[in-house]
């Protein structure tokens, strides 16, 4: 550590942080002294770490996540946990128990989420770089409606050790910023091999970016057009893919099949390990206190009806019913065999096209309180799923307006081709350049 | 069709507390998306296989890990270095 110190005191208008470090030291490395914003639900040892969720308030982990000790080791003054979601569930982050943040593009409307804070304060120009997470597009849903740069990884490639779980078999934790090069280099940071997490996969990266695209064949699947696509949020996205073209790519229209039944098989999926993964926060071991004097259930329901929001309840309570006998093979069961089809299209598409290519949200940010109902927010998650059911990669770059509101293109790779997603939006990026 | 019995129930077997106020609102929700996922029921074909997934086994070497204090730092309740936790009989 060279022991130097960064100053901080951003001028948070939208709320994307729920705290900020006003005085950082950091040390060298590949981002001495850049101030890099962390997702609340990321370990941050001596730094309080909520998840946006009231049942985790006061808790301050003992430790980093390997994300953050990365960070670290590489000199990133770490300035902040930003608003989420509680625990992810959501994409609007109105579901935070410490209130919404707002879009710099357009304060009237979401930034998306569930990592909406950290889209939020790259978008507002504090901070270069954040750390998302992505379940069934946490990343790319916010950085699509604040109009910034945002990859999920492969599954397995950047480790989950100290994210607090969710989801596990979806969620992965990934880069976000202004641009292409800057989501390169965190990512070239962030990922690799660790044995404190047993789905980790040893694959570095470590990449230059590549503007050239010639020959690249980019298959367009129609669903990602149908039905509940803006038909606006459509045209810009086809405008991007016809400059893709032109720079010497092949466009190559096609079906995905598996597309009707994703959002479900993702739901159900989510619902049921939420409900194993949250079972733990019952007030004993941190978080604000269950009554020890009550009896265990009667101390335990009373904990979090209060700790947890309306949605983290709904989630856990349908992933319980989804779980329990007698409806386990109507749907866990029929969701994994929904899953596979997933991969399985996956794979097929991949045998001929070397990436995926549509619009990353069906329309643009919405307003507040839009989406009110929760099947109806769920239903928004349709264009993000697949790449999380399947593990690959996928990013989301801006690529252009729709009554001045941002619009993403999202680029889905092979598994392990995060490097060829990146060149494929890095070629977008600087062929719209001027 | 789930009913708000069921809805109790379901919050029961979830640990999770519901307010007589709340139950209409979760038992009209929860009716809407067990609706939609019925849409699963024309998936057919067998789950997720095991193609990606191999057992990795390793040596167990005891590591340096938490101290007890680090770990009961984020509780008021403990007793004698262990977690407090309310009666369970």
């Amino acid at each position: 550590m060279s022991g130097k110190t960064l100053s901080f005191h951003p001028d948070d208008r939208y709320n994307a942080f729920l705290r900020t470090i006003p005085e950082v030291s950091y040390g060298g490395g590949r981002l001495s002294g850049i101030p890099v914003a962390v997702k609340d639900n990321i370990s941050t040892r001596g730094i309080e770490t909520t998840c946006g969720s009231r049942i985790l308030s006061g808790y301050v982990p003992p430790y980093d996540a390997t994300v953050v000790t990365l960070l670290r080791k590489e000199g990133a003054a770490i300035v902040g946990k930003t608003n989420m979601d509680e625990f992810g569930m959501g994409s609007t982050t109105e579901n935070s128990a410490f209130g919404p943040t707002r879009n710099p593009r357009d304060p009237s409307r979401v930034p998306g989420g569930s990592s909406g804070g950290s889209a939020a304060a790259v978008a507002a120009g504090l901070v270069p770089l954040a750390l998302g997470t992505d379940t069934g597009g946490s990343i790319r849903c916010p950085a699509a409606f604040c109009g910034i740069v945002g990859l999920k990884p492969t599954y397995g490639r950047v480790s989950r050790y100290g994210l607090v779980a969710y989801a596990n078999s979806l969620e992965q934790i990934g880069p976000m910023a202004a641009n292409v090069s800057d989501v390169n280099l965190l990512m070239s940071v962030i990922a690799g091999y660790d044995p404190r997490d047993s789905t980790s996969l040893d694959a570095p990266y470590s990449h230059v970016p590549n503007m050239d695209i010639r020959g690249t064949r980019i298959g367009v699947p129609e669903e990602f057009f149908g039905e509940g696509v803006d038909p606006r949020v459509a045209s810009v996205v086809w405008d991007a893919l016809t400059l893709l073209e032109r720079k010497g790519a092949e466009i190559i229209t096609c079906r995905m099949p598996s597309m009707s039944h994703a959002l479900a098989a993702y739901y159900v999926t989510c619902m049921s390990e939420a409900s194993s993964n949250l079972a733990r926060y019952d007030g004993v071991r941190y978080g604000p206190p269950s009554d020890v004097r009550k009896p265990w259930h009667e101390a335990f329901q009373e904990r979090r009806r209060e700790g947890f929001g309306l949605e983290v309840r709904r989630r856990i309570m349908i992933g319980t019913f989804a779980l329990s006998s007698g409806y386990y093979g109507k749907y866990y069961a029929k969701a994994q065999a929904a899953r596979r089809n997933v991969r399985e299209d996956f794979r097929r598409l991949f045998s001929e096209v070397d990436v995926i290519a549509g619009p990353t949200m069906p329309t643009v940010a919405f307003r507040f309180g839009e989406k009110s109902d929760p099947l109806s927010m769920y239903l928004s998650d349709i264009l993000t799923v697949p790449a999380n059911l399947a593990g690959v990669p996928a990013i989301s770059v801006p690529c252009g307006k729709v009554e001045g509101l941002p619009v993403g293109l999202q680029v889905m790779g092979r598994w392990m081709e995060d490097e060829r997603v990146v060149d494929v939006a890095y070629a977008y990026e600087q062929g719209v350049q001027p | 069709m789930i009913t708000e019995r069921d809805v109790e129930h379901i919050g029961m077997l979830a640990d999770i507390a519901i307010l007589r106020e709340e139950l209409e609102g979760f038992t009209a929700s929860f009716n809407r998306i067990l609706e939609y996922f019925d849409i699963l029921d024309q998936v057919t074909g067998a789950g997720e296989g095991e193609e990606r997934s191999f057992n990795v086994f390793r040596e167990d070497e005891v590591e340096p890990s938490l101290s007890r204090d680090d770990v009961l730092s984020n509780t008021l309740e403990t007793e004698d270095g262990f977690f407090r936790a309310p009666r369970v009989m």
